[in-house]
């Protein structure tokens, strides 16, 4: 357990930074074959990313969603399982929040319990695929991709405006909102409070987030739970033999991995957004796959990942105002960094890397469609 | 192994469609037709759009029972499946100016052509570079979904789209002759497909052999059979099977393309083959469910039915997809060495 | 015997090398037709390197092979197949899933009209049957039939494909001795038939049975050469072995007290589904050593993992030390229990491959005092007890941060023993506890054993060795079909009466 260890944090980062050095090469290469200017795009992304205390914070505020979906699927990872919902208990998160943050005007702790409201809305939306998994075999993939389109026609409902055939509006819909489908703005007294105001707009949450990370990673490396879920992860039949409830560590994982996306959504929205649209519930959740992996599944290294795809993110906009690329080649060179991250050994072939001594610990989802 | 169950399942399955072939009858033919609620479980147009629904998820399905049955466990359908049906849509508006037919079908054979690529991205991943498949499978999703979205020009427009051939004679045969014998190519081609699939799996070499590299890889090697050629070469033809399924949703169905189009058709293909034991028919007859739970909603909606939100009517295939997940999983026998990256002995060396 | 001049099969000084390691050195020999070549040698003597060298699946770093005279070049198993080359693997290479015809003919389908011609296929497969005594249903599917029957399979596969020489990899292993008899029977057609066998294997007794010629491996090479006619077991070991082996362990006599594991009529399912145990009955006091004997597949796994909480019972009752356990955790019964459990497959159960040996060491105490306080991991205290371990037991490992899956595996298992055997307990449970490890760590887990008798642990071993079974216990109780069908004291056991109480005979009372 050398965390510290320079050599083997070294031995670690090889891999990851050059996943996504290759990542922006191919994206640049696929750039220039559809006649685009891939070094105008990325002096657009620096700009747009690092180019100014404005771009600084627009990175610090795509990053800090990108930690918690991140952390979500690294710690269902970490116990073997494939969380590919933390979009739809984003999602979920988001709407739990907004409902306890337009109402309940004048409660106490209003922030704390609008917050919580996300939390229960996550964990909730986990606790489904953790029960059909442990109680039918039911595939978590499967089962997670479902709910989150579930999730987002529950989202919509909640906010629908009502229809012209005498449809009736969703609970959360705003009446001032006329025929737009969005909630009311979030009471002042259930918003994070910004760090810096406009035109900055960073709030707590970043730094919620840094610290759910931080007791994440007490938690899996540092704690009995946390040995528990590891051992399921890499070898549910010994952690059997090793007294380990593997059911229960299942479902508590995807609880804890559901309550950590929906988090993600309450602190979005009570942080930033201030309200609920349908068109909020963006690829977040995706996104967290490859943060997770690109940090290998480790919370300090989803950190820092965080902040590379979160940068990413912060600079298209002005990558694509610069510069004329669509900003969606980012989500091409996302993938590309998935892959390469995911595949190690493509790498290691096209540096000409050795490959690393000791087993590391690797997780197989991919055996089979349950039991 | 619930050998039993099954049985009783498919004894279940058979009754119930005979009863909606019953149904359907009365509903299209006599005075029941004028039931409003009868009118959207059982008209003609619910069974045609229940088709229509269908065949994107059978080829899918078809899709994923090639590379599983050889080992490769692929939910990069969905991205699969996107990815032929861009390409279906470029190829189409690029050869507008061609006679329809001619830039239809080439518009079938890009996708069928892009569809194999990433058959073969996904198998080099998941053998040569020995990612996880699932992992493998969602970067092409991610893939697809990113490079669709960049390259979109979203002032395209794909002109025509492949029309109904009525089968002489069959056509003509009541309710049956409209929904089975009056569609489009890709429709035919998605049920002879079925067919093909299933003598093909167990009545050629081609199959057998298929089928011993999913179940016991060791066992196809040490009598000569080479196990990753087979799932290089069925994860490629799945991998067009599922790009067809995306040509059908641009070339046949919609006739346009939008970003993310596919809406999940893929994964719930996935499911439809574990509902159907990754068995052709069986795989068909679950789409043919899943599709019908999209009809439904399409019908609630023409009916002018309004009492329950469009929102929970649209979550009917993603719920019924769960239940049936969980229903099932656990009861049907996935190919024993599916996701496992096999390693030749010499491999080894 | 006198023997054509030419052999059928012919390995003429085949070194195979792997990264870092000499799996075969110069290793030479000949089989002619219609004779049976014994290989023998012990866990890890290069056996499956060289057949699998013979069978094309590993390449050989130098060396040639000669088939009837002429040099060969084997790339793959087809290349084998294609020369008359067939191999019986230890572990059958056969489908479950699929009928004996499609596993037959699988690699060498007959085609017609474009599509499989099973009945022609079925033809061969009745006539070979015929020929060679090897009865079986062409249709039944492979997981249906019995372990005997598969290896017909097997054989079947290979003559299909018109071997002349079968290489038959440790066949007995899973075989009853009165299967192994109609082995041998089998074996005796196919050789007046002309065929050329190469049997391997470490039983020394059915070498002397059955071949003809016996070569010994040991450490990668050829150590010797023996005539059955006149060669003794205990020099055939000792050329195994390399040194006289001691086939018994030294031990007193057991001084039982009370029972501390009593197991009454209880009944479980396998992972099919189907019935394991029938009504298992057994008690183990303290003090002595029951082993319990039987073929593999007759519910030793499933009684070793609902003893241990891992499997479920369907009926009867499990009582540790006095409590009944029937439906206790894995956990409560390894710590409410004081049981140890050293499970027979230890990469399933036993270690996770990815952790290190200190982490190994307390994979079912991390939650205990000292190793966790507050819920917290106590990285000092484990490690502290790694080393204690390590040396303690000789596990063989670099550091204790190593990687467990990274050790030998006679190394991999001194390290479950060391954790299993280092804490107090009432109740040991040790379910092939030396399986494929080297002979050195045979004996040190052997005296380990021992050792916990005379401190007055109840000991259960399961083992598929009937000579370890006899080697170590105090009293022997046979399984059959989930069923103990007989327990008998040491002295009044023999190999012969064990051999028909596992075969499911059970001798009337004289």
């Amino acid at each position: 357990m050398h965390i510290f260890s320079l050599r083997r944090a070294g031995q670690l980062l090889v891999v990851p930074i050059l996943a996504v050095f290759s990542a922006l090469l191919v994206g640049a290469l696929l750039m220039w074959l559809f006649g685009d200017d891939p070094l105008a795009a990325y002096r657009g992304l620096w700009e747009g990313a690092f180019g100014s205390p404005r771009a600084w914070s627009t990175t610090v505020r795509k990053m800090t969603p990108l930690i918690l979906t991140g952390l979500s699927v690294s710690i269902a990872f970490k116990a073997g399982l494939f969380n590919i919902g933390a979009s739809g208990q984003f999602v979920v998160g988001t709407v739990c929040s907004v409902a306890v943050g337009v109402n309940f005007e004048g409660m106490p702790a209003h922030l704390l319990l609008a917050l919580l409201a996300g939390v229960g809305g996550g964990v909730l939306w986990g606790l489904i695929p953790g029960l059909l998994k442990v109680f039918t075999g039911a595939h978590e993939v499967i089962v997670t991709i479902m709910l989150n389109y579930v999730a987002s026609l529950f989202a919509a409902w909640t906010v629908y405006a009502g229809g012209t055939q005498g449809q009736t509006p969703g609970p959360l819909w705003d009446v001032n909102a006329g025929p737009i489908s969005r909630t009311a703005e979030v009471l002042a007294s259930a918003r994070l409070p910004w760090i810096f105001g406009e035109p900055y707009r960073v709030h707590w949450g970043v730094l919620l987030a840094i610290g759910v990370a931080l007791a994440m990673w007490w938690l899996i490396f540092k704690t009995t739970l946390g040995f528990a879920t590891r051992t399921v992860g890499a070898n549910s039949k010994a952690a059997r033999y090793a007294g380990i409830n593997v059911r229960w560590i299942t479902v508590l994982t995807l609880m804890i991995a559901g309550g950590v996306a929906g988090l993600a959504g309450a602190i979005e929205t009570l942080g930033l957004n201030h309200r609920f649209a349908p068109e909020f519930t963006g690829g977040v959740g995706f996104d967290g796959i490859t943060v997770a992996l690109l940090g290998q599944t480790n919370p300090l290294g989803v950190l820092l990942s965080a902040f590379l795809l979160g940068a990413l993110d912060a600079g298209s906009a002005r990558m694509q105002f610069d510069s004329g690329v669509a900003a969606d080649i980012i989500q091409v060179i996302q993938a590309l960094v998935l892959a390469f991250v995911a595949a190690p050994a493509i790498i290691r072939q096209l540096y000409r890397l050795r490959k690393p001594g000791d087993l590391s610990e690797s997780t197989v989802f991919s055996s089979g469609w349950g039991r | 192994m619930g050998n039993r169950l099954l049985r009783g399942t498919s004894l279940l399955a058979m009754f119930l469609a005979v009863a909606a072939v019953a149904m359907t009858l009365l509903v299209n033919t006599t005075s029941l037709g004028e039931h409003p609620w009868l009118r959207v479980f059982f008209s003609v147009s619910a069974l045609n759009f229940t088709l229509r629904a269908s065949v994107p998820l059978i080829l899918g399905a078809l899709c994923g029972i090639l590379c599983e049955r050889t080992g490769i466990v692929n939910i990069g359908i969905e991205g699969m499946m996107l990815a032929g049906a861009f390409a279906a849509f470029v190829a189409k508006t690029s050869t507008n100016d061609w006679p329809l037919l001619a830039s239809l079908l080439f518009g079938v054979g890009v996708s069928l052509a892009v569809g194999g690529a990433m058959g073969l991205l996904h198998a080099l991943f998941s053998i040569r570079y020995r990612m996880d498949q699932i992992i493998s499978g969602t970067v092409l999703i991610v893939l697809a979904a990113g490079i669709s979205a960049y390259l979109f020009d979203r002032d395209a427009v794909a002109e025509g789209k492949f029309g109904a051939i009525a089968l002489p004679g069959l056509s003509q045969i009541p309710v049956f002759g409209e929904v089975f014998f009056s569609n489009p190519p890709l429709t035919y081609l998605a049920l002879l497909l079925v067919i093909v699939v299933h003598v093909a799996l167990f009545s050629s070499r081609w199959g057998v052999r298929t089928r011993a590299c999913g179940e016991h890889p060791r066992a196809a090697d040490t009598v000569g059979i080479d196990v990753n050629r087979f799932r290089y070469v069925n994860t490629m033809l799945g991998g067009m099977l599922a790009g067809l399924a995306g040509g059908f949703l641009v070339l046949e169905a919609v006739g346009q393309f939008q970003e993310g189009m596919t809406a999940g058709r893929g994964f719930i293909s996935l499911a439809a083959m574990i509902f159907g034991n990754w068995m052709p028919f069986g795989a068909m007859a679950a789409a043919l469910l899943f599709g019908y739970t999209q009809a439904l909603q399409n019908e609630l909606l023409l009916a002018g039915i309004t009492t329950v939100p469009r929102q929970f009517v649209s979550m009917i295939p993603y719920v019924v997809t769960i239940v049936a997940v969980s229903g099932f999983v656990g009861r049907v026998r996935p190919p024993a060495a599916e996701g496992k990256v096999y390693e030749t002995e010499s491999g080894s060396e | 015997m006198s023997h054509p001049a030419v052999p059928a099969l012919e390995a003429r000084s085949i070194t195979k090398i792997f990264p870092g390691v000499v799996a075969n050195q110069e290793v030479s020999l000949q089989v002619h037709a219609g004779e049976i070549l014994a290989l023998l040698g012990e866990n890890g003597a290069g056996k499956s390197t060289l057949m699998n060298v013979l069978f094309g699946l590993y390449h050989p770093t130098q060396g040639e092979i000669w088939v009837d005279g002429r040099p060969v070049t084997l790339k793959t198993p087809r290349d084998a197949i294609a020369l008359g080359i067939g191999m019986v693997h230890q572990h059958f290479q056969l489908v479950p899933v699929m009928t004996v015809i499609d596993n037959i003919m699988l690699g060498d389908e007959p085609i017609r009209y474009g599509l499989l011609d099973r009945r022609h296929a079925e033809e061969r497969i009745r006539a070979l049957s015929h020929q060679y005594g090897l009865a079986v249903d062409p249709h039944s599917v492979i997981e249906d039939l019995p372990v005997g029957i598969r290896q017909r399979v097997e054989i079947l596969k290979a003559l299909y494909r018109n071997a002349k020489i079968l290489i038959l990899d440790e066949p007995t292993a899973v075989l009853t001795p009165q299967e192994i008899e109609g082995l041998f029977a089998v074996m005796e057609t196919l050789k007046r038939q002309g065929k050329a066998m190469i049997f391997i294997t470490h039983k020394l007794k059915e070498v002397l049975r059955i071949a003809d010629r016996i070569l010994v491996l040991r450490g990668g090479r050829v150590v010797g050469a023996a005539d059955p006619q006149t060669a003794t077991q205990s020099q055939l070991a000792a050329l195994m072995v390399g040194r006289e082996v001691i086939l018994t362990v030294e031990k007193g006599a057991a001084r039982p007290g009370a029972a501390v594991l009593e197991v009454t009529d209880l009944q479980a399912k396998n992972d099919l589904g189907e019935p394991a145990l029938r009504g298992v009955s057994l008690q183990v006091r303290a003090g002595e050593i029951v082993g319990v004997a039987g073929v593999q597949g007759n519910g030793q796994t499933e009684l070793v993992e609902v003893i241990t909480g891992l499997r479920r019972a369907s009926g009867g009752q499990v009582r540790i030390g006095g409590v009944d356990r029937t439906h206790a955790s894995p956990g409560q019964i390894t710590h409410a229990g004081h049981c140890s459990h050293v499970p027979e497959d230890r990469h399933a159960y036993g270690m996770v491959d990815s952790y290190t040996v200190a982490d190994n060491l307390i994979l079912n105490q991390y939650a205990q005092p000292p190793f966790a306080r507050a819920a917290t991991i106590q990285q000092a205290a484990i490690a502290e007890h790694a080393e204690k371990l390590v040396k303690k037991f000789d596990v063989r490992t670099p550091s204790i941060e190593t990687p467990g899956g990274s050790l030998s595996g006679g190394n991999q298992q001194k390290m479950v023993v060391a954790r299993e055997f280092s804490r107090p307990i009432q109740l040991l449970i040790a379910a092939q506890p030396t399986r494929g490890i080297d002979v050195g760590s045979i004996e040190f887990i052997h005296q380990q054993i021992v050792a916990k008798r005379d401190e007055g642990v109840a000991v259960l071993l399961v083992s598929a060795e009937l000579d370890e079974i006899l080697a170590l216990s105090d009293r022997i109780a046979v399984i059959y079909q989930g069923r103990i069908l007989d327990v008998v004291d040491r002295a009044a056991a023999t190999r012969e009466g064990l051999g028909l109480l596992m075969a499911g005979v059970k001798a009337e009372p004289t």
